[in-house]
Parts: C-alpha cells; structure tokens; sequence
C-alpha cells in the first residue's frame, strides 16, 4: 500500500499513514492543536496551514472550496476534516 | 422629562429620533424572561432596528424578531417609503434579528441586502430561498447613500461567525449589533435615561461574549479609533452618553484578569480531581509531582469538592493546560466533573492542553468518556488517559509521576520529535 507522511509542526510529531487518509483521523489521536466542529467541511473550524507538501493532498471538493473562499484562506490553507494526503509527505499546523 | 414617545396619538407605533437622519424602528419584547434558552433576563429585552436617511436613499439596518414584525413596519412606515429603500444592512443573522427580513424584502423589492462574507451559508438556511440576491461586505466595504455612507466593519464571532458593525462616520455612529447589547427592555431607550442596565450588560457580556474573548479584541481595534457619538447595539439601551466607556468595559471584560502571578514564558497546569477512597487523590499527588520536575510550569492541585463551579470556570479560561481526575462509578464519570465539563462552555477552550486519569474498580470508562468530552471541547489530549485500577502501586504512582512530567513537557513544547506508525495509534 503506498505511503505518506505527515508531520505535525505544532507538536513535533511525524506519521506514516496509508495513502488516502484524511488529516482529521490522525491529527486528534497525536494531540495536535487543529482542532473540530462539524467533521463534514461546513464549518471551517479546522482550517488548517500547509508549510509543506501543499500538492501532495486531494484537490477540494466544491463544498469545501466555498468554504475556505469564505474564509479567505490562500491555497496553503484546507480544511482538516476533508484534505487527504496522496503521498509523499506534508507538514501541517494549526492556524 | 425623561420619556420617549414611542407611538403618536392614536397609538400607533412610532419612530424614535436618533438624529435628524437616523431613527430608531425596532420593538419591545418586556415580557420576555429566557432568551436562547441561556440567558434570563428579569425584564424583558428590545430589538433594535435602526433606519439611515441620505440624500439618494433610505437604509435599514437590521429588523426584529417575527412577532414584533407590525411595531418595526409601523415605525419604519411613519418615517419612510418602502420605495426608498435602497439598502438592508443585516449586523446579525439571529432570528430575533432577521425575522421581519422576508416581509420587508417583498415589501421593498428594489433594496439590496448587504451581509458579511461568513453570513452567506447561513442566509441560505435561514430564510431557504435559493434565488436570494445580497452583496457580501467586509471591512474597507462600504455603501454610499448620497451625503450619508455605510461603512462594513468584520467583526466574526460576536457572537456568530456571520456578526458584523455598520459605521455612519457622517453622524459618528456605530451600529453594533449584538456588540455593546443586553437584553434590558426600557421604553426610554437612551443609556442615560433607562434604568440601572449596569448588571445586564455585564452578564450579557459573561454569556454571550466571553467565549470569544479574543475575537472582541480583535473588533475593538477597528472600533476603538472610530469618532462615536452614539453606539446603537441590536438589544438594550443605546449607548448615547459616554459611549466609549462601553467599548473600554468590553476591553477590561476580554483582557486576562491573573497575567501578573505568570510570567511570560511559564505556562500554568490545573489539575483538579475527586476520589472516594482516596485512591483518584493519589494518582492526582503523582502527577501533581511529576509535572512540578518541569521549569516554568506552575501547576495547580484542586479537589473538585472544595470548590464552586464559578470560580474554577475562571481559572481555567486563564490556563494553558487542564487535568482531569474521576474515579468510574457505575459506568461514568462522576457529577461534579461533568457539572465542571459542562459549565466551560462560556469560555474558549481552544487548543488547551488536556488529560485525564482516574482509578476505577470494574469497567474504568470515566477516563475515556472525559478524554472524548475534552476534545469535544477543542482542547488537545496527546497523551491517553492513565487509569488504574482500585489501589494504585508503587509501580503505578511512578506511572503517574510520569504521566504528570510528559504533559508538563507537552505543554511547553520540550517532548522529544516522535515519528509514529499510523496502526500504532489507539
């Protein structure tokens, strides 16, 4: 099964996962500050920053493009409860 | 004399002068006493609306909730034509705020509604038209109505992600909305005419605002430098005397009240607990312990029994890091935990530092159902939740010793980097 990684800035953490995984079913588990409140990519509440690896991560779907256009966020920003890495490694942090 | 004429001589309702151009339309609700289910209020509250007059135009700022729909179009009726609306302001989605918007929007069909950017999802599920024209505005935004503009300032989470205020600099007014409110029903209107509002507007702060603390001082940089004659909020008297004292208030509410104890580069640990026989005390000592080997740490140790809610509520807005110690009884955590978990909801919890542990006799699900409830709360729990069973052992408190230094070396940010196997995790 292919591989990723990704790191957690905020709590110097590292994860191998398999690809494919959301950032939402790591990132809780390891105690990392991106925090939760719908899970479904309404809310925005788990805005996120990529410093790394920002295309290595599915591409957002419709629903989750508005919401980060609402919330003004650049293309280094997605939301946690949808982005799924691919492959290869990203770092991510609370914003 | 201090009165307000609120209806004319054959009683219907009417329009309140703010000034020349500016007039009051909203309602009163006296008989109201639970608001959101929240919130009490000991006589009532109003819902502001405000009208702006300029010379290529009529503006509406906000309305009322549905059943106060007659008094806000009657007072909107004795001071304009519906064909001159040319805007709606919406400060607030609420329904209290909103509910005469559908009415209002048939009766003046040309206006254009103008809403934040965080408003638009919610207009949609509000009023569930799909074809709903509006214009979504942020700070820098503004509205010309001739010889009078509004001006959008972003203010989110005042308490809804959509909140925003609407300056007149033409008359030095801010339109707040729920900003500056409180649910005080007077029919004199003005701040210096109403009665003692002191305690209203403090506890609307303690239950509306308080959550958002950082968000209101964020608003009151864009607010603090505007010249004020008048803050007019969505609820409660307007703020025509002194206004500004309202706005240094709300920045006294949102600053840190025990900054001076810590110093900038400690980081303070409660840990609170409850034990029966002693045995969740213990563990609490051990990672009391563990926890005080870390410099700049200021770590605290509470039972729960020796305390009121209230005051722990304070203490934990202020820290950086919460513990939480429950023995399992009958398959739970137990009450006072949960009456403290379920009492921080006006405060901001996020991203906190967070754990639990507890001793247990048979099943031990307390620890787990708190961890799940902490994160339900936004705090970040790093480190699973240490239980032990009955009388802990030597073994154990060193266990618990442990467990206090590695959420003390969290907090600061000193654990080792870890790389981690994603079927390793629980």
């Amino acid at each position: 099964m292919a591989k990723a990684t990704i790191t957690f800035e905020d709590i110097n953490v590292t994860v191998t996962v398999p690809a494919g995984t959301r950032i939402i079913e790591v990132s809780e588990k390891v105690g990392s500050a991106i925090t939760y409140g719908c899970r479904e990519g309404d809310c925005g509440t788990c805005l996120m920053k990529l410093t790394e690896g920002w295309n290595n991560l599915s591409e957002p779907s419709v629903l989750e493009d508005k919401i980060l256009r609402e919330n003004m966020a650049g293309k280094h920003n997605r939301l946690a409860c949808q982005a799924q890495v691919l492959g290869g490694t990203i770092s991510v942090k609370p914003v | 004399m201090n009165s307000v004429v609120l209806e004319n001589e054959t009683g219907m309702p009417q329009a309140v002068a703010l000034s020349e151009r500016v007039h009051w339309i909203g309602a009163l609700d006296p008989n109201l006493r639970t608001f959101d289910i929240i919130l009490k209020t000991a006589n009532g509250t109003s819902y502001n609306a405000y009208i702006v007059r300029g010379s290529e135009g009529v503006a509406i700022i906000d309305t009322v909730k549905e059943g106060f729909a007659d008094d806000f179009f009657a007072r909107l009726e004795s001071v304009a034509k519906y064909a001159e609306i040319k805007v709606i302001v919406l400060n607030h989605l609420e329904p209290d705020h909103t509910g005469a918007l559908p009415e209002l929007m048939r009766r003046a069909p040309q206006a254009q509604l103008f809403i934040s950017q965080k408003a638009q999802s919610m207009l949609k599920g509000l009023l569930k038209q799909d074809q709903l024209s509006y214009t979504p505005v942020i700070t820098g935004d503004a509205v010309s109505l001739g010889d009078r503009c509004l001006q959008f300032l972003h203010t989110p989470y005042l308490h809804w992600p959509d909140t925003q205020c609407t300056y007149v600099p033409e008359e030095a007014m801010l339109f707040s909305g729920d900003v500056f409110g409180c649910h005080f029903c007077d029919n004199r209107l003005w701040n210096d005419q109403v009665g003692d509002f002191r305690f209203s507007f403090e506890y609307y702060y303690a239950h509306i605002m308080r959550p958002f603390k950082e968000y209101v001082l964020r608003a009151l940089e864009l607010i603090e430098p505007l010249p004020l004659k008048l803050i007019a909020p969505t609820h409660g008297p307007i703020l025509r005397d002194r206004p500004t004292r309202y706005i240094q208030r709300y920045r006294q509410l949102s600053s840190p009240a025990l900054h001076s104890e810590i110093s900038a580069q400690q980081k303070t640990l409660l840990i609170f607990y409850i034990s029966s026989y002693g045995n969740t005390k213990r563990m609490a000592e051990a990672i009391y312990q563990g926890a005080m080997q870390v410099d700049d740490v200021r770590v605290s140790l509470y039972d729960l029994e020796g305390g009121e809610v209230a005051p722990f509520v304070d203490l934990i807005e202020e820290a950086d890091g919460l513990v939480l110690g429950t023995p399992t009884i009958n398959g739970d955590a137990v009450k006072p935990i949960w009456d403290l978990l379920s009492s921080l909801t006006v405060v901001s919890l996020k991203s906190k530092l967070g754990g639990v542990f507890g001793s247990y006799g048979w099943t031990g699900e307390g620890v787990r159902l708190v961890e799940d409830r902490l994160r339900g709360l936004k705090l970040r729990v790093p480190i699973p939740g240490l239980r032990v069973k009955l009388i802990p052992t030597d073994d154990e408190i060193i266990e618990c010793q442990a467990f206090g230094l590695e959420l003390a070396q969290e907090l600061m940010g000193i654990r080792e980097a870890r790389v981690i196997n994603f079927a390793d995790l629980a």
